[in-house]
């Protein structure tokens, strides 16, 4: 049997030192598998962003094990976890962080062109997952020209592109209205399910967590809540 | 890899137009001003080369006073030439031609038009030493010469302010209170080695200006033309030695005249004008580094502006090192965009202004190839601090910049 795709084995990350010590995350234990759908819920300060970051590969753990498809994260220097994003990881984030002033197809071919792929290739990929996301028709759109909802499916179509194991995604309908976070979360259902990408959310409201199949708790940087659920449709 | 940064610098700087523009300015002056510089004085060199080689290398001066170039200086006023030297001269072997000369600013008339001009009293042999052709008309003859005659030679500028495109020949200028009979023209012969006008003159027989303008009997100076067949330190050696003699100066005694060859004018004016060339373009190669400081300056200004581009750049996967690359590349296009441009407009400058001066356009390609290697340098060395500063940033916190 394969790894698990993440582990977390005692992970704390502590910021400061002393007096002013805070301790984000204290003593997590956490596996997830090839295929999952996680939300992780949580108030403000509970860690779950900083959880995000690490199962990410753009932080650190201060204490504790992180291993990713049984690579030992937590000793992995910048550059080497860079490599990590580029290959098996993508990003979904809130504010949809789009390159301005840069078509669709450009936004969605930026992770090909740090794999280094050709020009035709990239480009090839890049119109197949803004089909994905469907988005055909607007490859040449820029951002601006693009409402909110076709903004977070650009981002989901570069997320993809880079073919990840693993799509984070960071309060993805936060800026959406609840009809187009609706369409978003069905998007990423269909992902996990057809692809059989492993998709972890964070997300503050409910009832986009009920998409999910698992939910994840997080209280003053310690998981308070792990359980299975049905996906909303 | 490198092609896909190229593409991207290119398509950032297309897009921020003017602001690329204002930024690269300070390379373009830089760069303009060097070229600019050295082109002029490589053009300047070369003409006072080839005025002082039109000249005859095998020309002498021998001015009274002590060695030196300029006005005769020199604590006690060294004794004058009289004409007995320069005939005395003349019996040597091997000189050619000789001419002494007595010269002086004049004012010249001719009906409503008058010129303030030099006046050279001298022999016939002055446009043979000079190698300088007539236009029109005749030249001194030996009658005239030793009478003294009321006769004059004028070059193209005192022809032009006279006469306009009126024929000289024959007429009657005034000059100071000599009316003088025109009885040739000189053929135009440009700017001076130090940019003076040459043709701005009246010639005369020197009899007549030592009796009738200056009241004096004084030769100023002598030129000579040697023999093809003599080096010029033989000559220099049989004046100097002749001179001393008539001039009752004891063995061990220095020289109260001076002797100047052509190739000594030609060294000394090369080293003025390279030393001038080297200061100014010291100043402009200073001016290049104000420029990449304004290219650093906003680079960094970039960085922090696009924070948030460069979190995304990371998050997708990109190294540190691609980062770093992204940014240093663009400030190179950038620096090397400013040097081409510089490149153009100093040639244009230097174009222009040799046109204006009068002296030849000399465009060097060591200098164009080293101003285009000292932009590039000026975008690796000013453009690598901005590049590190965006290459070291957290992903996690430039993705939170707003």
């Amino acid at each position: 049997m394969p790894p698990p795709l993440i582990v977390l084995r005692d992970v704390a990350r502590i910021y400061g030192a002393g007096e002013a010590e805070v301790r984000a995350l204290d003593g997590v234990n956490l596996t997830i598998r090839q295929g999952e759908f996680v939300a992780i819920m949580g108030p403000s300060g509970s860690g779950k962003s900083t959880a995000m970051n690490i199962i990410g590969c753009l932080d650190r753990p201060t204490a504790g094990q992180f291993l990713f498809q049984g690579i030992e994260v937590q000793g992995l220097d910048q550059d080497r976890r860079a490599l990590l994003r580029r290959h098996c990881l993508g990003f979904v984030f809130q504010g949809f962080n789009l390159l301005a002033r840069s078509s669709a197809l450009e936004n969605v071919e930026l992770p090909l062109i740090y794999k280094g792929q050709p020009r035709a290739l990239r480009e090839a990929r890049a119109r197949a997952a803004l089909e994905k996301v469907g988005l055909q028709g607007r490859e040449s759109a820029d951002p601006s020209q693009l409402s909110g909802g076709q903004q977070q499916r650009v981002a989901i179509a570069r997320a993809l592109a880079g073919d990840p194991m693993l799509i984070l995604a960071d309060e993805p309908t936060g800026n959406l209205d609840s009809h187009r976070s609706h369409e978003i979360m069905l998007l990423l259902q269909q992902l996990n399910r057809e692809e059989g990408i492993t998709i972890v959310m964070v997300t503050h409201e409910e009832d986009i967590a009920a998409y999910a199949g698992r939910l994840l708790v997080f209280t003053d940087g310690k998981l308070t809540r792990d359980s299975a659920q049905p996906e909303r449709r | 890899m490198l092609w896909e940064t190229l593409r991207l610098a290119v398509t950032t700087i297309i897009r921020n137009k003017l602001r690329s523009f204002l930024t690269v300015l300070g390379v373009v002056i830089g760069v303009a001003a060097v070229i600019a510089m050295v082109t002029i004085g490589q053009g300047s060199s070369a003409q006072v080369s080839a005025s002082v080689e039109a000249l005859g290398t095998n020309v002498l001066i021998v001015r009274p006073g002590s060695r030196g170039f300029g006005p005769p200086g020199g604590g006690e006023a060294a004794p004058k030439f009289t004409l007995k030297d320069a005939e005395a001269l003349r019996t040597l072997p091997q000189i050619a031609y000789l001419a002494p000369i007595n010269s002086g600013g004049q004012t010249v008339v001719y009906g409503n038009a008058n010129a303030a001009t030099q006046v050279y009293g001298s022999t016939a042999d002055y446009l043979r030493v000079q190698n300088w052709p007539l236009l029109s008309g005749r030249n001194f003859a030996e009658g005239e010469e030793t009478s003294g005659a009321a006769v004059c030679l004028i070059g193209a500028t005192v022809q032009a302010k006279l006469f306009g495109n009126a024929d000289p020949l024959g007429e009657t200028i005034r000059v100071k209170s000599v009316a003088c009979n025109v009885i040739g023209t000189l053929a135009a012969k440009g700017a001076g080695s130090f940019g003076q006008d040459q043709d701005d003159l009246v010639l005369m027989p020197i009899k007549t200006v030592q009796r009738r303008l200056e009241g004096n009997k004084d030769v100023t100076s002598i030129s000579i033309a040697l023999r093809k067949s003599v080096t010029s330190a033989d000559g220099i050696k049989a004046v100097q030695d002749l001179l001393r003699e008539r001039r009752r100066i004891a063995i061990g005694q220095a020289d109260n005249f001076s002797v100047t060859d052509m190739k000594e004018i030609t060294s000394m004016l090369s080293g003025v004008n390279s030393v001038l060339t080297g200061l100014l373009s010291s100043v402009a190669a200073v001016s290049l580094l104000v420029g990449g400081i304004g290219i650093m300056n906003i680079m960094l200004v970039s960085v922090t502006e696009r924070t948030r581009e460069i979190g995304i750049r990371l998050a997708v996967g990109a190294s540190a090192g691609q980062v770093l690359q992204q940014f240093l590349v663009e400030a190179i296009v950038l620096s090397l965009l400013g040097g081409i441009i510089g490149i153009g407009a100093g040639l244009g400058l230097a174009y222009v202004g040799s046109i204006y001066m009068a002296i030849p356009f000399a465009p060097s390609g060591s200098v164009v190839a080293l101003a285009f290697g000292f932009s590039a340098l000026v975008g690796v060395v000013f453009g690598y601090f901005p590049a590190r500063r965006a290459a070291k940033l957290d992903p996690i916190e430039a993705l939170r910049h707003q």
